[in-house]
């Protein structure tokens, strides 16, 4: 699909696009549908899109492997890591009103940064997932 | 009224794409009935109301598993081997499983009856508690991410389990090509 310049502009156009909409499903997953794991996936798809435009070679160029292998990781240990802050906090594990003086306050924080790490963890996943699976019969 | 005869088409039609997708011999045309199914279940669950679980299926059922598929057709070829042998023992099985099922959904309170169980003991609480407790508007993120976070962190662990299964199956490195220059990595 490499010499496809139709293929090519409009995925250019809507790439960044898919991205944006990704972070506000991320960060908007509070007031209305959506939240960590849909974000993730949109913003994977978004990465997916580019792969399968302009080649897994470029897509491992633009996200490299070593890099995603951390992402992995890091959303599970920030997710896990709110809960052992609460317990430090003297409180019980992922019991978000101890964050904050403010109890609510407390839980938006909770909510937003295990949000975050549920999004960051899925996105990660999906563009590992399909590169393994697409990136096995490059010529 | 209406919202019955909207759930026996759709019904129906996720019978029919089903049915075409088993009798398909294409791959690559029994993915794009996989796809259309996904996209019946996303219609399926707005209608139900159910707004975070149908955007979640249009993104990885249409989406995400679609290009997996596609993927993997690209590796096998996009023509079903015909079958070995004859399909009559999982048919009975299947038949058998699905009426058990069927028989089991006659104890289930009637579909949108407010007086199911379910509707009575903890769904009235976080609908009533989450505005004090929580205070943001969306009552799905709240009893995902904070009553129910224990779940969504195994969940969460779910996922990355999947993802260190397929970078230990299949791995993410380039293969070595003879004659490939900066294949290092």
């Amino acid at each position: 699909m490499n010499d496809n310049p139709v293929l090519r502009i409009v995925a250019k156009i809507i790439i960044p696009m898919i991205l944006l909409f990704a972070l506000y499903v991320q960060f908007h997953g509070d007031y209305g549908p959506g939240g960590g794991f849909q974000a993730g996936v949109i913003f994977a798809a978004g990465f997916i899109l580019y792969g399968l435009v302009f080649g897994t070679e470029a897509l491992r160029s633009a996200v490299p492997p070593h890099i995603l292998r951390i992402f992995i990781a890091l959303g599970l240990v920030l997710y896990a890591g709110v809960g052992v802050a609460t317990l430090l906090m003297e409180a019980d594990f992922l019991a978000y009103n101890a964050l904050s003086q403010d109890p609510v306050a407390g839980q938006h924080l909770g909510i937003f940064l295990v949000e975050l790490g549920v999004g960051i963890t899925v996105g990660a996943v999906m563009i590992t997932v399909f590169l393994g699976f697409a990136g096995r019969n490059d010529p | 009224m209406l919202i019955e005869v909207v759930n026996v088409v759709i019904l129906a039609l996720l019978a029919v794409t089903a049915l075409a997708a088993v009798r398909l011999n294409d791959l690559f045309a029994v993915t794009m009935m996989f796809g259309i199914y996904s996209l019946l279940a996303t219609i399926m669950f707005v209608v139900l109301d159910a707004i975070d679980v149908a955007f979640t299926e249009a993104a990885v059922g249409v989406g995400i598993s679609t290009v997996l598929m596609l993927g993997t057709i690209g590796l096998v070829g996009r023509r079903a081997r015909k079958a070995s042998h004859r399909p009559i023992l999982p048919l009975i099985v299947v038949i058998i499983t699905g009426a058990a099922l069927v028989y089991g959904t006659l104890d289930m309170p009637r579909f949108t009856d407010p007086a199911a169980p379910v509707h009575q003991h903890l769904g009235p609480y976080f609908l009533n508690e989450s505005p004090d407790q929580i205070g943001i508007p969306n009552v799905v993120t709240s009893i995902l991410a904070s009553y129910r976070g224990y779940d969504t962190l195994g969940e969460l662990a779910v996922i990355f389990t999947a993802g260190i299964g397929v970078l230990g199956l299949l791995g993410l490195r380039r293969r070595k090509r003879p004659g490939h220059e900066g294949g290092a990595r």
